[in-house]
């Protein structure tokens, strides 16, 4: 018996040191990536749209440099920034820029001032099923679709006979209310002084919203223009019915005439230095642009 | 008796002594924790809880538009009708296959089936919630779709049966405990005065165990009402009032775990979000207080 009660109180205290020694370390690294000999960790963070973009460079440059690796993470713009203001990430990814406040927040807490780079364009493409027949619409129909007190809710207000949504009913697939994407696409929409309606589907990621469009032949949504699949067709949008429909296409937003494309953007904190700078100067070169185009997205212009 | 405990405690050896205390320190640890997180959680959102918030408004109004530009409204009315009806949907599918699964369980099978069948149930359990919701995400969609004819299948029924999916497991294993431990004493008399094996069950096994089986329900209920991803993922997540199973609902839980990730420390919805926490913390506070006085009534009859 006394055995068994010694045994059990050595397993209490191995597992009580094991969580001690698990208590938060990521704070320890406000000076720059983390130095491990000569390799070096830099750690990027944020923004779900550019997931899989800063997921691409990662891998690429890991592979031709031997001095240093990129750690990724998604979770969100504000879990980016939020990393950021904590002092525990290199490279904040963010869909949106960054607000006055978190920038105040990040300088008072780390001392160092965010500083911006925009890394890329990203056409915000809005998404109907395979089968919905409609090719095009106009932002000022979006905004009836989605706006407060919105005018358009069935398909046929658009004049469409949507055989494959018996219901007629528009379901209006969104983001939740503090995505990058959300705010974005409400202020491409409706500007500031307009809401969107409520009961939409708010769903919590890009990958998600495509996904239940390409099972839903009643829904409308937005997301990244890199996230189609076979499923779902992007619809092509004019500024208003007066105007020329611009498909989401590469051409398109370089040339500035698809109307909702937005600039990603990536925050060091401070001067970038070292190998976050090399890292950046790659991302920003002509083959770290590249890769940007491959995924979707679309490259910043080179001058 | 008692004499005799008093004098093998007096000659407890070292390593006992320090088992005992740090036993007693784990209990006593169950406690702290609780009020930790209920101060913490409190003390994130009382600044705007007790300063600025309309809490006639937070609790009535289905308008929740926390990043509004110009017209921030906080109103949680939907969301707390959602968390209800997914819930209470969902108890409503997972009861009777619960309890009936328990009966059938602890009263039918051979001890060999029997053994198969708690593997398999405690195999539901290990599930996470996050595969649910992928499965209502994508599956159930396009199955509610075809079946109901609906216009989307990301609604109340298609979060229920996850839910009831995953509170399964829970009512069966411990309403299965509780109908085993009803004394054989108790079948025997029974078949021994001519009652038929329905009988038996109905009237003997039921309300002797009716303590256990209430606890077996209510802990089930509570796994719903506290689960997140697979409500946030299956339920559409759309603050809407419900207006029958085939509408989309948001919940309370699913709320947090979307809008807490992205939004600025400090700011007025992240402490909106703390004061929904503090909406859950009494909730479940409520339903705990009343499973436990039910029980107590029951005991005294």
């Amino acid at each position: 018996m006394q055995k068994i009660a010694i045994i059990f109180f050595l397993a209490v205290l191995v597992c009580g040191s094991v969580i001690i020694g698990c208590s938060p370390t990521g704070s320890n690294n406000n000076n720059g990536a983390t130095k491990n000999g000569a390799h070096v960790t830099i750690k990027n963070k944020g923004s779900d749209t550019m997931v899989n973009l800063a997921q691409a460079w990662a891998e690429t440059y890991t592979g031709i440099t031997s001095t240093a690796s990129v750690e990724v993470s998604g979770g969100g713009s504000g879990i980016g920034v939020a990393a950021l203001i904590n002092g525990t990430v290199d490279i904040a990814n963010c869909s949106r820029q960054i607000k006055p406040k978190e920038l105040e927040q990040a300088t008072q807490n780390t001392g160092k001032a965010p500083q911006e780079f925009i890394v890329g364009y990203d056409a915000l493409a809005v998404y109907v099923h395979h089968d919905t027949p409609i090719d095009k619409i106009t932002i000022p129909q979006l905004a009836e679709i989605y706006g407060e007190d919105g005018t358009i809710t069935r398909w046929s207000h658009l004049g469409i006979q949507n055989s494959a949504c018996p219901s007629d009913r528009i379901m209006r697939i969104s983001r939740q209310s503090n995505s990058g994407t959300y705010f974005y696409f409400r202020e491409a929409l409706l500007g500031k002084n307009r809401d969107f309606e409520l009961g939409s589907l708010d769903l919590h990621g890009s990958k998600d919203v495509v996904e239940v469009i390409g099972g839903t032949p009643c829904a409308i949504g937005y997301s990244g223009m890199g996230y189609a699949t076979p499923h779902v067709k992007m619809l092509a949008i004019a500024t208003d019915e007066n105007t020329a429909y611009y498909a989401p296409t590469l051409e398109n937003v370089l040339a500035k005439s698809y109307p909702i494309a937005r600039p990603l953007y990536m925050y060091s904190l401070g001067e970038p230095m070292g190998e976050v700078k090399a890292y950046l100067d790659w991302i920003l070169s002509t083959e770290g642009q590249q890769i940007v185009q491959q995924l979707g997205f679309v490259p910043v212009e080179n001058n | 008796m008692n004499i005799l405990r008093k004098k093998s405690r007096a000659k407890l050896p070292f390593s006992e002594t320090v088992i005992e205390l740090f036993i007693r320190l784990c209990g006593f640890s169950c406690i702290i924790f609780v009020f930790g997180i209920f101060f913490f959680v409190f003390r994130e959102g009382a600044g705007f809880l007790f300063n600025g918030l309309d809490i006639g408004q937070f609790l009535t109004s289905p308008e929740w538009y926390p990043t509004s530009l110009n017209n921030k409204r906080y109103g949680t009315f939907a969301l707390i009708l959602g968390t209800f009806s997914v819930t209470a949907l969902a108890m409503c599918m997972a009861v009777p296959f619960g309890l009936g699964a328990a009966i059938f369980v602890s009263e039918f099978c051979s001890p060999k089936l029997r053994e198969t069948f708690k593997i398999v149930i405690e195999l539901l359990a290990a599930i996470p919630s996050v595969v649910w919701g992928f499965i209502g995400l994508t599956l159930m969609n396009q199955l509610i779709i075809r079946v109901f004819n609906a216009p989307i299948g990301l609604t109340m029924l298609n979060g229920s049966i996850m839910l009831a999916l995953m509170s399964v497991p829970i009512i069966v294993s411990i309403a299965e405990d509780a109908l085993k431990a009803v004394p054989d004493s108790y079948r025997e008399a029974a078949e021994a005065l001519g009652a038929t094996r329905w009988q038996v069950i109905y009237r003997v096994l039921l309300p002797a165990a009716k303590n256990g089986l209430l606890a077996a329900v209510l802990l089930g209920a509570a796994r719903s009402i506290g689960e997140t991803m697979a409500v946030l993922m299956a339920t559409g997540h759309s603050v809407n009032i419900p207006s029958g199973p085939l509408s989309w609902i948001r919940t309370l839980t699913a709320t947090i775990a979307a809008e807490l990730g992205e939004v600025a420390r400090g700011d007025e919805h992240y402490q909106v979000l703390f004061i929904i926490g503090i909406l859950l913390f009494t909730i479940t506070f409520v339903v705990n207080l009343i499973a436990d006085l039910v029980i107590k009534g029951i005991r005294q009859e």
